[in-house]
């Protein structure tokens, strides 16, 4: 019999571009122990453990066997699943079904990432085609260059636009201890940081990071013994479509609105812009904090920029979108999806400390990654 | 867990050494269609996928990318779990269990003949203390059969009787790669690989792919194929350092097993299970997984297969379709233990099928030296 | 010995180098062998939507259907999208540095309906432009590779 699922605990590492200081187990093993402590909860209340990173960004083979120690997996179930960026959000997605199938009622979900370990850009590319498309690929950037390019052609919007995303986010990072980069920029700052890919400037594009998140998902009865305001999984989507990057949409992203269309459906939401109260996204980059809010419904077709000026995005807005600093600001790759899921959570246990928006009774978390490929979930303050 | 979900549909490729005309892609194209065709539906009555596929098997961040057109996954939920297609097949159950989705597709792929296979096992070992001493795959297990025969006193020859078992079953497998008769002193007089284990010891390596369905009661009940309801299933994972684990334990096979006969509610598996699919790399496993699966008791694996309790027409037949012995296609072989666990219980497993099977167990492995292990009790 | 922070952090290094031998498979395989003897480009074309796949692939994703038809395609096209490379990174293929700069393309040949990534010999953005035409241009040596076989396209004078 299937059952309601909730995330009752959260726990993520201080983000940095290199924890030399500590073995990746070790780095997954301090996201474990505040996740439990956040729970109150110790590693034999675990029924089973979900685990994802990228092979290849660390080159360890079986990163979940390899991290039994760090999980606390040792003699429990566990699995590991990989999907590319969407990664971290695909380990929340997996740890909602293992307690929603009813096999298990409490469960650990982990996504990492030591992109300090290797080259980030090199290991990105290992993820396109061996035969057709690595060899001229360059990574993840032109990708995204592209995206925007064709949207802002399409809308007339600016790269002072995008600019204003990236100085939005990072005032927020500002206010979260474990955000990687915390210092207060400009527009001005942002347009003047040096161009990586047309329009994409240093400052407009998210940073490499090392760092782990861990979340604790738990069936509905255990959820309400856990804690005192769960944070209830209403719905998940997930959209796949193609299988070589030329084949791709840029300009819109057609499986993010595909899964948030399904996802406002499983869950009733009419007017997600009126029904969801913080968005914490997968944005790799400014430009994609514009047309993908669109492609989520929060607004019609070149209307983002109107949104963001008028400060309806900023943390004290209507709209809240990436309270914690987002991706701009931590960029640990496996982990990032399960960050997205943590802080929405935390928004509505009302337990984001300085980051906290006012009254958030529901809010919208997804992953972004492989060959734009989209992962969302819902989250709301009472079970639906 | 009683008729809440069923496996409706299978498919498998012939498992060969060197599958040089077909891409990834073409492996799961095929045995998406063999299984749906089993199944008797289309691609539209898919509403999930889940595939299995290893980053280094394929020498690709995202393995699982250059399948997604193949597996009709355009446009749907989609996961991937890294890890032995029977992780893959529980990811795959627990979307049907969850209320979320119907009818699941869960696929594996592996060519082993496309990577190095010592080095793709050795990225497995700790990168600072344990990979440069050149373990992979093969001395690891070695390793572990020593400590095996020495605390129990197994013998090579009660060993080498698993690959004679597992390489005649299969004459009557078409989809095995190594079909043979052998003698045991033809096991003990192949050349060494590591020692104690010798090259007949071992499993071959296979290019292959498996695809296997799963569908709801509602769902099922509509398909062509008598549904397998899978009873229970249970996975459990043991330390990982190989200095930190008793290699001749199985506590994470018996914390599986728990778990599995738990859910099916098998108090006694002798009594209740009439056919077993192991994933056996090399023969002193086939040993330690039935003492794990509560078939002997610890150290008797030898005795008891030298009693003939694991022959096809023993009480117990152990990996009628040759077991991976006779096929390892990587991380499919577990999913293929499913694939034949349903096929026995359907009775349509050809001149390998074992009479009477009501219920069968299949098994995984995952990690090192069974580090990891998944268990699948499948009923009528 | 009294445990407290270390004097300095050490780091593991290893280069790795795991061989691989990727099949093209039967549809990759005509390809090439097209290109390496005949210089020309070949598409798969989907019997249920008549899309034309450049590079070729044997199911059609959204109709999950085989591709069953050869056509002949350009060894022209257009320009879809481009960026100039200029950040140095670690090519996954040697091991070492990527040459930098260098144009990364998509290129829709005539006939195709997907795009090929490749390189454009161009490297100054100012004469660049989506749109643009270009023609492949074949290595006089040609081994059934598409990085090698075709050094690059280069743009057609209109």
């Amino acid at each position: 019999m299937a059952q309601r699922v909730a995330v009752v605990g959260f726990g993520q590492t201080h983000h940095k571009s290199n924890r030399g200081d500590v073995t990746g187990i070790e780095l997954i093993n301090e996201a474990v122990r505040r996740a439990l402590e956040d729970a109150e909860l110790g590693p034999g209340d675990i029924d089973a453990v979900v685990i994802g990173n990228m092979d290849h960004f660390e080159n360890i083979n079986l990163a979940d066997m390899w991290g039994v120690e760090g999980t606390g997996g040792y003699l429990k179930p566990v699995m590991k699943l990989t999907t590319g960026g969407t990664t971290g959000t695909t380990v929340a997605i997996a740890g909602y079904y293992h307690v929603a199938s009813s096999l298990f009622d409490v469960v650990l979900a982990v996504g990492w990432e030591k992109n300090s370990e290797s080259d980030t850009t090199g290991g990105t590319i290992t993820a396109f085609d061996p035969v057709w498309e690595r060899f001229s690929f360059p990574g993840a950037l032109p990708g995204l260059a592209l995206d925007a390019v064709v949207y802002m052609q399409k809308y007339g919007v600016t790269e002072k636009d995008g600019a204003r995303v990236a100085v939005r986010d990072r005032a927020n990072a500002a206010r979260n201890p474990y955000a990687h980069l915390r210092d207060p920029i400009t527009v001005d700052d942002v347009l003047r940081s040096p161009m990586l890919s047309y329009p994409i400037k240093l400052l407009d594009i998210c940073p490499r990071s090392d760092g782990a998140a861990a979340l604790i998902l738990a069936g509905e009865e255990k959820a309400r013994k856990i804690c005192r305001q769960p944070a209830w999984i209403w719905s998940v989507s997930v959209c796949h479509n193609y299988t070589y990057t030329s084949d791709v949409n840029f300009g819109y992203l057609d499986t993010l609105e595909q899964a948030c269309r399904e996802t406002y459906k499983k869950a009733g939401i009419k007017d997600p812009g009126k029904e969801i109260d913080v968005i914490e996204m997968y944005q790799p980059c400014s430009f994609a904090g514009l047309s993908w809010l669109e492609a989520m419904g929060f607004c019609g077709p070149g209307e983002a920029p109107g949104l963001l000026w008028d400060g309806a995005t900023d943390a004290g807005g209507d709209l809240p979108v990436n309270p914690s600093g987002g991706v701009l600001n931590a960029n640990p790759i496996g982990a990032t999806g399960t960050i997205r899921v943590g802080e929405v959570a935390r928004q509505i246990q009302g337990r984001a400390g300085a980051c906290q928006v006012p009254e958030v009774k529901t809010g919208l978390a997804t992953g972004f990654g492989g060959c734009y490929w989209s992962d969302v979930l819902l989250l709301g303050n009472r079970p639906r | 867990m009683l008729d809440e979900v069923a496996i409706v549909g299978v498919g498998q490729t012939k498992y060969e050494r060197r599958k040089i005309g077909e891409t990834f892609a073409d492996l799961v194209f095929e045995v998406t269609n063999k299984a749906l065709e089993d199944a008797g539906i289309t691609i539209r009555d898919i509403d999930n996928v889940v595939t299995v596929s290893n980053d280094f098997q394929d020498g690709r961040t995202i393995s699982s990318m250059a399948v997604m057109d193949a597996c009709g996954a355009f446009g749907k939920n989609v996961s991937t779990v890294e890890g032995d297609g029977t992780l893959g097949a529980l990811y795959g159950l627990m979307r049907v269990l969850s209320g979320a989705f119907e009818t699941t597709l869960v696929v594996a792929h592996c060519k082993c003949s496309e990577g190095d296979q010592d080095l793709i096992w050795n990225s497995a070992f700790d990168p600072v203390y344990y990979r440069r001493l050149g373990l992979e795959a093969v001395s690891a297990s070695a390793l572990q059969a020593r400590r095996y025969m020495d605390k129990y006193g197994v013998t090579g020859e009660q060993c080498a009787l698993v690959p004679v078992k597992n390489h005649r079953n299969a004459r009557a497998n078409p989809w095995a790669q190594e079909a043979m008769d052998l003698t045991v002193e033809e096991v003990m007089r192949s050349p060494v690989l590591a020692s104690p284990l010798k090259m007949l010891d071992a499993a071959p390596l296979s290019d292959g792919a498996c695809a296997v369905i799963f569908a709801n009661r509602w769902k099922a009940g509509r398909m062509t194929t008598k549904p397998v309801w899978v009873r229970g299933v249970g996975h459990c994972a043991d330390a990982y350092y190989l200095g930190d684990r008793d290699l001749a334990g199985v506590d994470s096979l018996t914390g599986a097993a728990k778990r599995a006969y738990g859910l099916a509610g098998i108090v006694d598996p002798r009594k209740e299970i009439d056919v077993v699919e192991v994933f056996e790399a090399f023969g002193y496993q086939e040993l330690m997984w039935l003492e794990g699966l509560g078939f002997c008791d610890p150290g008797q694996g030898g005795v008891f297969t030298a009693g003939g309790n694991t022959l096809m027409d023993g009480p117990w037949p152990v990996n009628p379709s040759g077991g991976v012995l006779s096929a390892h296609p990587g991380l499919v072989a577990g999913l293929v233990r499913i694939a034949e666990a349903c096929l026995q219980v359907r009775g349509d497993a050809g001149a390998r099928q074992v009479d009477g099977v009501r219920t069968a167990l299949a098994h995984g492995t995952n990690g090192l030296c069974g580090q990891g292990h998944c268990v699948w009790v499948l009923g009528g | 010995m009294s445990l407290k922070a270390p004097p300095e952090l050490i780091v593991f290094q290893q280069m790795a180098d795991v061989p691989y031998n990727w099949s093209l498979g039967r549809e990759g395989s005509l390809f090439l062998i097209a290109l390496r003897d005949e210089k020309k480009f070949l598409g798969i074309k989907c019997p249920s939507c008549g899309k034309v796949y450049v590079p070729p692939r044997k199911v059609c994703g959204p109709c999950f259907t085989a591709n069953s038809q050869w056509v002949e395609v350009g060894d022209e096209g257009v320009v879809t999208a481009f960026s100039v490379v200029n950040y140095r990174f670690t090519d996954p293929a040697t091991g070492l540095p990527r040459e930098v700069p260098y144009t990364f393309a998509f290129v829709r040949l005539d006939g195709a309906d997907t795009k090929l990534c490749h390189k454009l010999a161009e490297t100054d953005p100012a004469r660049l432009k989506v749109g643009m035409r270009v023609k492949a241009v074949f290595a006089e040596q040609r081994t059934g590779n598409i990085e090698k076989d075709v050094i690059h396209f280069r743009a057609v004078q209109a």
